[in-house]
């Protein structure tokens, strides 16, 4: 008994277990840790901080608001702007070319579908919405995971960055979003970008890292440039990692839809919340299945855009 | 620099340490300190230590050591993988370790070609893309890059998978494939790192025949590294030991290491080495010792036996080796007077370049040491049976 107890007692342990034998003699003599801390203000923070924003940045939102517009606007007219049978015909095409007829039949069905409960038109201004908010993200967030595999500041610098951007409730990104550009489909696309973006640039980091060292070596052996490296070597090596990272991406896009029409956004998200707040289940759960097919057509696609490649 | 003309490679006083502070633990490299105290003492560690070295022009020169060694460290310092801590490395004329990289990128294209021990292929390309990789680096145009590389693949006998992505093939096949990239850009030079360890047995063996077969008519200056000291024995021309403190401890070539081991480093490594089928017997022959004219009288021949104390005689024509005679039958033909040409017996003769293992069952079946001729039938030297007893009992 004795022994057992003298193999538990030791610096260590004493170390671990006094400040609780303190806390215990302190609450008893009722001290209260929370109510005894000074109020630190990061709300007032939060608020100064996009204040500032919105006075010292307003001319670069202001070009980034622009950028978007024209994208978006390009984008609703590749969507909206054509024939439905033109949008269908040529997603099956590119369903055929990735896939096979199975996935080109799955994108015919589930667009007639989508047709057939009157979703057409809000399902082409989502789709617009997410390609836009994908090419945002994909366009930022690919180089970035480059920068970030090869630059030891880069990665240091991004990590806490994307930790924030990744883990921060996403509606809480809607209230500066609104402030700075105003309501509407831009700041939804803002919105949507900050959440879609990590794990583009995660992905194609992971990627270049886990190219074989002996295959860096190769290409070094030969006397590759730096930009022949790159080119050659890590981007086709990382590319399926890549795509992994796009798939995530539009996926994220995609979930952000109905979060954005909250601050205005158009398309599906729109009826949704339509539906729930006017307690219209049905009206809810049609569009949430639009929401899903367009969901599982792009999620094909983009998974087979990389592995059709390497196999044959 | 170069003092020797026919010196491709050379390497001095070289130390390799890798770590975040190379400068603290050189010294102690250099004291002698051993990879686990300058571990201790510097957390850096010293992978290479005062390697010197020449390769000459069109040679296999093999670097040979354990896992751990720094082998294939060595290897990578001579096209500048590695930064070397100190030291020089010299292709031809040129410092490498002094060179820019914009230099150094433009030697590594038309120098060096690397064969790796997990080949080292690019999964996205097909064979003709991966064989076609250095001369794309070059920034070779499409139809040159085509033709050299179909080159390289009938070379290395790929022709007709040109087409084929590298996944589907065997190792051996993907080794080739490898080789052929390496080959393609016509390199001076051949870095090997273990090509052929990942190989199944035989495929490995068929592999270093086919490379021995290439470098007939390439005669390319080869870098190799490998752990199999057998595998060494059989492709290089000198092999270069390396312990596993990092230190060069033993060059030369293959025959010379298995007789005269210097330290017991070597001795322990060579310790399961098929020595008989190595050490060849133009190594171990002694200059014949009692070789006659068949013109001679048969008291001569005696005499000479009783001098080397032996009996029995080596006898030549015009130089040409004929036979042997022994001395019961040389007592006879003086007795009776008859010439020595009438007791000739037929005698297993060896080639220069015949192995011990390949004379042993000449030796058991006779009671003569073997004669060993040149091409043109010449006795050149006898083998005897002491010897091969020796080399024979040290090998256990």
């Amino acid at each position: 008994m004795y022994d057992a107890l003298k193999r538990y007692v030791n610096r260590r342990n004493l170390i671990a277990i006094s400040p609780i034998l303190l806390a215990i003699a302190l609450s008893m003599l009722g001290f209260s840790l929370v109510d005894s801390l000074p109020y630190l203000p990061v709300e007032d923070f939060g608020d100064y901080l996009v204040e500032w924003m919105d006075t010292n940045l307003a001319s670069l939102f202001n070009f980034i608001n622009w950028l978007i517009e024209e994208l978006l606007y390009y984008m609703k007219g590749l969507f909206i702007g054509q024939p439905a049978v033109v949008v269908i015909s040529v997603f099956m095409g590119v369903g055929y070319l990735l896939s096979g007829w199975r996935l080109s039949g799955f994108i015919l069905i589930s667009y007639l579908f989508i047709a057939m409960m009157g979703y057409w038109e809000d399902t082409m201004i989502t789709m617009a919405l997410v390609v836009t908010a994908s090419i945002t993200s994909l366009v930022a967030g690919i180089p970035l995971g480059v920068l970030k595999a090869k630059l030891r500041a880069a990665d240091v610098a991004l990590n806490p960055l994307l930790d924030f951007m990744q883990t921060m409730p996403m509606f809480v990104y809607l209230i500066p979003s609104v402030f700075f550009f105003g309501i509407g489909d831009i700041p939804g696309i803002i919105s949507t970008f900050i959440f879609a973006t990590p794990p583009a640039v995660r992905l194609t980091e992971l990627g270049i890292k886990q190219i074989p060292q002996e295959i860096a070596e190769a290409g070094r052996a030969f006397g590759a440039s730096r930009l022949q490296f790159l080119l050659k070597i890590e981007l086709p090596l990382s590319m399926p990692s890549i795509m992994m990272g796009v798939n995530q991406t539009i996926m994220l896009s995609l979930s952000m839809v109905v979060v954005g029409s909250m601050i205005g956004a158009a398309g599906l998200g729109e009826v949704v919340l339509r539906g729930i707040t006017r307690l219209q289940v049905g009206e809810g759960i049609a569009a949430g299945l639009g929401i899903v097919l367009i969901a599982m057509i792009l999620d094909k696609i983009t998974k087979n855009i990389w592995v059709e490649d390497i196999t044959t | 620099m170069k003092e020797n003309p026919e010196t491709k490679i050379k390497v001095k006083n070289l130390y390799k340490i890798f770590g975040k502070n190379p400068a603290k633990a050189l010294p102690y490299a250099k004291e002698g300190l051993s990879r686990s105290e300058i571990r201790k003492k510097t957390k850096n560690i010293a992978a290479l230590r005062d390697i010197n070295f020449e390769v000459k022009k069109g040679e296999i020169f093999v670097l040979m050591g354990l896992s751990g060694s720094g082998k294939s460290t060595l290897l990578r310092c001579i096209n500048r993988l590695h930064n070397i801590t100190e030291g020089e490395v010299y292709v031809d004329d040129i410092k490498v370790n002094g060179l820019s990289h914009r230099e150094l990128l433009k030697l590594r294209q038309v120098k060096f070609g690397m064969v790796f021990q997990h080949f080292a292929l690019l999964p996205h390309r097909t064979v003709m893309g991966n064989v076609t990789f250095g001369l794309e680096i070059q920034g070779l145009p499409e139809k040159e890059r085509a033709e050299k590389g179909m080159n390289a693949i009938k070379l290395v006998g790929l022709k007709g998978w040109e087409h084929s992505k590298t996944t589907s093939l065997s190792g051996g096949m993907q080794q080739r494939v490898g080789l052929a990239r390496a080959l393609a850009i016509d390199p001076e030079i051949l870095l090997m790192d273990e090509p052929f360890s990942a190989l199944d047995p035989l495929v490995r063996t068929r592999m270093q025949d086919e490379l021995l077969k290439l470098q007939k008519r390439m005669k390319k200056t080869i870098l190799f590294v490998t752990h199999d000291l057998n595998e060494a024995i059989k492709v290089g021309d000198r092999i270069a030991i390396i312990n596993k403190e990092g230190v060069m401890v033993q060059v030369g070539e293959a025959e010379e290491i298995l007789l005269n081991p210097e330290t017991n480093y070597v001795k322990r490594f060579i310790s399961d080495v098929d020595r008989p089928g190595v050490i060849r017997t133009e190594t171990i022959m002694d200059d014949p010792q009692s070789a006659y004219s068949v013109d001679s009288s048969p008291q001569e021949i005696l005499d000479g036996m009783e001098r080397n104390d032996t009996d029995y005689a080596f006898l030549t024509e015009d130089d040409r080796f004929v036979g042997g005679v022994m001395d019961y039958d040389m007592k006879k033909a003086a007795e009776e007077n008859k010439p020595v040409r009438d007791y000739v017996i037929k005698v297993k003769t060896a080639d220069f370049v015949k192995t011990i293992k390949d004379i042993l069952p000449q030796i058991i079946d006779s009671d003569y040491s073997v004669p060993v001729v040149d091409d043109d039938g010449n006795l050149v030297g006898e083998v005897r049976r002491k010897h091969i007893k020796r080399i024979l009992q040290e090998n256990v």
